[in-house]
């Protein structure tokens, strides 16, 4: 008898496992996705009815040749145990662990850190997913390219404009062998506009020998700068002090994006798979606006059976928690999701925004472009509005009148917003209650 | 008896609204502010009445023909072919108001009060002198021209202080006067003005005197008063337990003060009041929330929307989950798109708004 794991179909003769990684963070970062990260992980944060990394897991489960997800970050244990049950459940085909990093390695330093983890029983390839990215996760058409190509590397790229190109990784790539032959974090200048979309394909045997030349290079390293790779990167680089020294050796920050992509382009069989379908950063707790719109219209467009029934007053596409209770006059959508134990009153409007579990809207209120945080009550008449970001933008803030704010309208857990008020591009911290009308404003 | 009411002008500080309707004949409080005067005037006794202009509006003449023949007056328009201030328009009209030795009355168009002619009329005969004004308490006296009695007269005006910086009284003048015709003697056919040239003149002779209004009083040419005017006025209409208004009874109500057209159809689950005028043929829908506004004939205000000192003007519509407020006026036949949200917006007329209008502008 052996011990062989019961191993699905692969289709295209494809042969090997394949792993799945994805990188998660952990509480001390993600400031930027406050203030609904203060209540919960942004990882775990309902985007279209279900946590950011749910839709990764889907993703990866329509990958047949993968049966084990680690999800790498350095969250608390007790984090990630509810969803790694549910989703246990949800994808009967994966395997999901959580693995903690003892202290932030860095996107790469992780991923080598539980190396004897990640290799055991010798897959031969592994995706590695960045949990903040909202995009359709082509897998399958990386794979395809990858043994296309015989390649050691697959980042996915997507074009964008010229002037927000600079805030992503760049990628310059041969237009017809697809060939990654440059890449730059965050240049200063223009180098490309197909950019890292935060989603890799390596092969085992590439990527975990680049890291450790890449850790090896640091420890030699006398600088007390750890890279360099643009004036932007200094700020973020991580830095020295001479009291730490050997505690940042220790440390092992090592970053796929700032420390390994470069190399790789130099010396690997390394690829870009270009996407033509939506992507976008999920950085900014406003930012969960359009990925919940994108992630609906994905559903939408599949057909998904979790949608509501369009009707005089349901725009497609919404996503109403079967446990929540909406009046019939209310109107909603498009790119609407209500979640569990939601009360949506009479006459209520509701559109592209997020209304979070056990909240209330009363009668006649009126909410646009806005996330209404856990437990929170918007009173009769009320509007909760923030602003709509032009397509494609990858920003958002706005600027109205000549001040940058925020342009998603956001109230944390348990805010009350009183009857006929009205709150504009505002970002509400938690149990707050706002008794006059608010714009532009943060309140603490 | 005989009055003359100063129009003047294209009423310019109200627009939107007179850019399709002359002023006089923009509704105050569902009625025509001309009517209010003409009704009160025809109620005192006065049987001519001269609207002075200096524009012919051709809409105005025929609710001046309904107006003449309802109350019984002969309403004449003396139109001014170069603007002639305050006093020149009476002499201009010299012929109608010497039709008789009664004395005549002087009102602003765009002053509204109780107007009570018939004690102005009563107290003017007791002084027996030839100019009585009409003076209403101010908070703040500074900002206007104060009237100061003679020492020792309780009515007899000594003097005028313009804007006085000290505190010397905090009557000022209402913009409605009673006149014997010798005053117009002293009147010149050119531009000049009543308060500056002529009133001055009477007080060296110690030939006027002041009579107290009672009640409100607000100059209501602009939006922002004619809001505060309209307030005013429904107030004194509860206070006079006026049929007129809607009863507080009925559930949408909510305040008071709050006078609706029977022509009017109100929706289900609305809130609306206080202070809210709602004209003929409007169509409020299903759970609007309306306070301190005036809704214009023809308007629409479609469900679930939130109107708060907004005027909407004729034969507009404001859409579904709209948002209203801080001195909203729209012109005529102006459409405002669902969930739109408008911040002291002045809408010239015909205009469709589809985004937000965050910060008071005028969308031209």
């Amino acid at each position: 008898m052996s011990l062989q794991i019961p191993h699905r179909d692969k289709p295209n003769g494809v042969g090997g496992a394949t792993k799945a990684v994805i990188l998660v963070g952990g509480a001390s970062r993600g400031t930027r996705f406050r203030p609904l990260s203060l209540d919960v992980p942004k990882p775990l944060f309902d985007v279209a009815g279900h946590p950011i990394i749910w839709h990764c897991l889907t993703a990866i489960d329509k990958v047949p040749s993968i049966q084990e997800v680690y999800l790498i970050g350095y969250y608390d244990e007790s984090v990630f145990r509810d969803f790694i049950k549910d989703a246990a459940s949800e994808f009967p085909n994966l395997s999901i662990k959580y693995l903690r990093e003892y202290q932030a390695l860095g996107t790469a330093g992780g991923l080598y850190h539980f190396r004897d983890a990640i290799l055991k029983g010798r897959p031969e390839r592994i995706f590695v997913l960045n949990s903040d990215v909202c995009c359709s996760f082509p897998l399958n058409e990386m794979l395809k390219l990858f043994q296309d190509k015989d390649a050691e590397a697959v980042i996915l790229g997507t074009r964008v404009s010229e002037d927000a190109a600079s805030n992503f990784g760049c990628i310059v790539s041969d237009a017809h062998t697809r060939r990654v032959l440059h890449y730059v974090e965050k240049p200063e200048s223009h180098i490309s506009n197909l950019i890292n979309c935060g989603v890799y394909l390596f092969s085992t045997e590439a990527i975990f020998p680049s890291i450790r030349t890449a850790i090896k290079r640091r420890a030699d390293r006398p600088s007390r700068l750890v890279s360099y790779r643009s004036s932007e990167n200094l700020e973020s680089s991580f830095m020295v002090d001479d009291d730490d020294d050997d505690e940042n050796r220790k440390n092992e920050v090592i970053r796929l994006e700032q420390d390994i992509l470069g190399d790789m382009a130099d010396s690997k069989q390394f690829f870009v798979y270009e996407t033509k379908d939506f992507w976008r950063q999920i950085k900014t707790a406003g930012s969960a606006i359009p990925a919940n719109a994108l992630y609906l219209q994905k559903a939408w467009q599949n057909d998904s059976p979790e949608l509501a029934t369009p009707s005089i007053n349901i725009i497609p596409p919404v996503y109403i928690h079967p446990s929540a209770t909406v009046h019939p006059t209310a109107k909603l959508g498009p790119n609407v999701s209500i979640g569990p134990r939601v009360t949506i009153g009479a006459g209520a409007r509701v559109k592209e925004s997020i209304v979070l579990e056990d909240s209330e809207i009363k009668h006649d209120a009126c909410v646009l472009y806005s996330i209404i945080g856990w437990n929170s009550r918007v009173g009769a008449w009320a509007r909760v509005e923030g602003t709509p970001t032009p397509v494609g933008s990858h920003h958002t803030s706005i600027i109205k009148n000549g001040v940058k704010v925020q342009a998603i309208t956001i109230l944390g857990k348990e805010c009350g917003v009183g009857d006929e008020i009205r709150v504009q591009n505002c970002v509400c911290l938690p149990f707050k209650e706002l008794k006059r009308d608010v714009a532009n404003e943060v309140i603490m | 008896m005989k009055a003359l009411i100063l129009v003047g002008g294209f009423g310019t500080r109200l627009r939107p609204l007179t850019l399709t309707m002359p002023k006089p004949l923009v509704e105050f409080g569902n009625k025509r502010m001309i009517l209010h005067q003409i009704e009160a005037l025809a109620a005192a006794g006065v049987t001519d009445i001269v609207l002075a202009v200096n524009y012919r509006p051709e809409i105005m003449e025929k609710y001046l023909a309904e107006y003449e023949e309802q109350f019984g007056v002969n309403i004449t328009i003396s139109i001014e072919t170069e603007p002639l201030g305050t006093a020149g328009p009476l002499k201009l009209a010299e012929k109608t108001l010497r039709k008789d030795d009664s004395p005549f009355f002087v009102l602003n168009s765009d002053v509204t009060c109780e107007y009570p002619f018939a004690e102005l009329l009563a107290f003017h005969k007791s002084h027996g002198d030839e100019g009585t004004i009409v003076v209403t308490k101010v908070e703040e006296p500074s900002k206007y021209g104060v009237i100061v009695h003679k020492p020792n007269h309780p009515t007899r005006i000594d003097r005028f202080v313009e804007k006085p910086v000290e505190f010397v009284g905090n009557r000022i003048n209402a913009g409605i006067y009673l006149l014997n015709t010798s005053v117009l003697d002293r009147i010149e056919l050119r531009p000049t003005s009543i308060e500056q040239e002529t009133f001055p003149e009477m007080v060296k002779r110690g030939q006027l005197h002041s009579f107290d209004l009672e009640g409100y009083w607000m100059d209501v040419g602009q939006p922002k008063d004619f809001l505060t005017g309209t307030c005013l006025y429904l107030s004194s209409l509860t206070k006079k337990n006026s049929p007129e208004l809607t009863p507080v009874t009925q559930p949408f109500v909510h305040g008071g003060n709050v006078l609706i057209d029977p022509s009017a159809k109100i929706g289900k689950n609305c809130r609306i009041g206080p202070n809210v005028t709602i004209g003929p043929d409007v169509v409020v829908g299903d759970g609007v929330r309306l306070q301190r506004c005036v809704l214009l004939s023809g308007s629409k205000v479609k469900d679930h929307a939130w109107v708060k000192s907004t005027i909407v003007g004729w034969n507009s519509t404001v859409g579904r989950w709209a948002r209203l407020e801080n001195v909203t006026v729209l012109g005529d036949d102006v459409t405002i798109g669902d969930e739109i949200y408008v911040n002291g917006g002045s809408i010239l007329p015909h205009k469709t708004i589809k985004t937000n209008v965050d910060v008071p502008a005028i969308i031209m």
